[in-house]
């Protein structure tokens, strides 16, 4: 299966900004956030289309998102993850004596995911907190 | 029907003062000049919050009276030995200042979000100091604007609109005519490139966009912008020019600017990806600048070099000031984090990560940071109010906060408060209760109370007040 190296950026959108004043359990809020926003060529490279999932794993976990093209390319293999539970998942919480953790430039592979769906914020919270 | 004016939003760092909001029976109805999350924050707010407190019983969250929760969260807090007490960035001053006042009666760390936000950015202006300003002179008098690793557009919608390129100031005339006129232009080549896609009926390549040579607008005297981020985003398509630099390569760049502005040379042919004649441009389109301002985002603390990058940052405008005059800002994400750093610093004398289980405040981000509290599982209890580190902690952090009993007061439900084990739901401060917060160029301004709260729910300032009372109660501090 193709896998790219990439660089993995976090950050707001406004949509994550107006999906979040909707409720952090609406479908909106999760349909701004789990998303993996990539250079439509990389998408081609993977062998995916838009929409499709994705795992994106980093040395500190993985998580499986919707892939969607970048409006503004290009920036190969450069992702980006609107801040959110779904990227939480990923970042480096390393923080060099700092107090801040690095959230953006991580190291990072993404391959296609076919078979496995997105998880819905209330599965991810029993998945990884076991905690309902 | 009722319009109150002048209202403040209270989402964002920028904290606009000029909302118009039309309120029928205790509803709000319509928003007038708000952003789209502003005005998502003002009508939607009540459509998705807790009404009523909750306590976790044999693992589940069960309705229960505000006393029992108010008693449970006093006893969490007065038995722990090392309790965390996190948020404060989306709440009043007066909340924050009751919060201090728990946090020493608990002995225990307060930390605000800006932790993980613009921390490194508190630690680099220590080590370095500001030039820094209102936003109303650079409304007025600012000739050039960076946005350095920071999309307003997405973050603080109306930044540009209020107080850079789109404003209207007493010297500086608004520049929508000349983004209009790029956006058309913008358009036009994207159209033509798929029309010539469509009749050659292959892809030809996009012609390469970024770090070419400046546009003439950047040599003219009026108001120009430059974007530097590691991606192209909508606040860069409305720049005069971006510069696209490697992502964890910020350092760099700000170095090289700083030797440029010196006149050393650079004997090299590119530096984060720019090429070298840009940033000679680039350099020389800031000393030539009447007032510049560079605004910078998390692009910078969040990467590699994390306060080392704002060092940089810090260093260049002040070397600047040797040639024009150059202001630098940061831009605050919440709308009152910037006074949550002003309240910690009056009361403590620290900004943020502030240790009282010595019995006197201690600051050592790196130590008494609620992050690396969470991985090294040092804290066995925490207090969350209006914020929601489960959603936007690393993972690991995050799981720890659970693992130990956690009391959250927010209006809304959140990833958080549907872990806690005590959940106390709060009025929306600056809709349903009043107080104040600073805007991210330190002017205080009033949060406004616009509706009623429900009659569950208390604010923030009572609620902590009710705590902090029941604590000092169960240590036979008040009679």
């Amino acid at each position: 299966m193709p896998r790219l190296n990439v660089s993995l950026l976090t950050g707001r959108t406004i949509d994550q900004g107006t999906g979040r004043e909707h409720g952090k359990l609406s479908e909106e809020y999760q349909r701004s956030v789990a998303i993996c926003e990539m250079d439509p060529d990389d998408i081609k490279r993977l062998g995916v289309r838009e929409n499709d999932n994705v795992r994106v794993a980093t040395d500190f976990g993985s998580v499986v998102v919707r892939a969607v093209k970048s409006a503004r390319a290009p920036h190969p293999r450069v992702i980006f993850i609107p801040y959110g539970p779904w990227a939480s998942l990923i970042v480096n919480p390393e923080t060099h004596g700092t107090g801040m953790p690095s959230l953006k430039g991580l190291p990072a592979g993404v391959e296609p995911a076919p078979k496995e769906g997105v998880l819905s914020l209330r599965e991810l919270l029993k998945k990884h907190f076991k905690r309902e | 029907m009722p319009v109150i004016s002048n209202v403040t939003c209270p989402v964002c760092g920028d904290f606009c003062d000029d909302i118009e909001v039309t309120v029928e029976n205790n509803v709000i109805t319509d928003v007038k000049n708000a952003c789209a999350v502003g005005a998502a924050r003002f009508l939607n707010y009540a459509s998705h919050r807790q009404m009523k407190p909750l306590i976790r019983k044999d693992g589940e969250l069960v309705k229960a009276s505000l006393d029992a929760a108010i008693r449970r969260s006093a006893e969490i807090l007065a038995d722990a030995a090392y309790p965390i007490l996190y948020g404060w960035s989306s709440t009043s001053c007066e909340a924050t200042r009751v919060g201090l006042e728990l946090a020493e009666e608990v002995g225990g760390v307060i930390d605000n979000t800006s932790t993980v936000c613009h921390g490194p950015s508190i630690l680099s202006i220590q080590d370095i100091g500001i030039s820094s300003c209102t936003l109303g002179q650079l409304r007025h008098r600012a000739d050039l604007v960076f946005y350095w690793g920071s999309n307003p557009w997405s973050s603080h919608p109306r930044h540009i609109e209020r107080y850079t390129m789109f404003s209207e100031g007493r010297f500086q005339r608004s520049a929508w005519k000349k983004y209009l006129s790029r956006v058309g232009g913008i358009l036009t080549k994207k159209r033509l490139q798929r029309a010539i896609n469509l009749l050659l009926g292959r892809r030809l390549p996009a012609l390469p966009e970024t770090n070419q040579g400046l546009p003439y607008t950047m040599f003219q005297k009026k108001r120009k912008m430059v974007v530097v981020d590691v991606r192209r985003t909508r606040t860069a398509e409305a720049a005069d020019y971006f510069i696209q630099v490697k992502p964890n390569k910020d350092y760099e760049l700000l170095q090289a600017f700083r030797m440029l502005i010196q006149d050393e040379e650079l004997d090299v042919d590119e530096v984060a990806g720019v090429p070298i004649e840009v940033l000679e441009e680039v350099a020389d389109v800031m000393i030539g600048c009447e007032l510049g301002v560079l605004f910078f985002g998390l692009g910078l603390t969040m990467s590699e070099g994390k306060l080392r990058n704002v060092d940089a940052a810090l260093s260049l405008v002040r070397d600047l000031n040797q040639r024009t005059k150059f202001l630098i800002m940061p831009m605050r994400g919440h709308f009152n984090v910037t006074g949550a750093n002003v309240v910690f610093t009056w009361q403590t004398g620290y900004p943020f990560a502030v240790d009282f289980s010595q019995g006197y405040p201690r600051y050592n981000p790196g130590e008494t940071s609620m992050i690396d509290i969470l991985c090294r599982r040092e804290s066995d209890a925490a207090l969350v109010i209006a914020s929601d580190p489960v959603a936007h902690f690393p993972q690991k952090a995050a799981q720890n906060l659970i693992k130990n009993p956690l009391i959250v007061i927010d209006p809304q439900p959140t990833p958080t408060s549907l872990m806690a084990d005590v959940v106390i739901p709060s009025a929306f401060v600056g809709i349903e209760t009043e107080g104040t917060a600073y805007r991210m160029d330190h002017v205080p301004l009033p949060l406004k109370k616009i509706v009623e709260p429900p009659k569950t729910c208390l604010s923030d300032v009572e609620i902590l007040q009710r705590i902090l009372h029941e604590v000092r109660k169960t240590r036979g501090r008040v009679n």
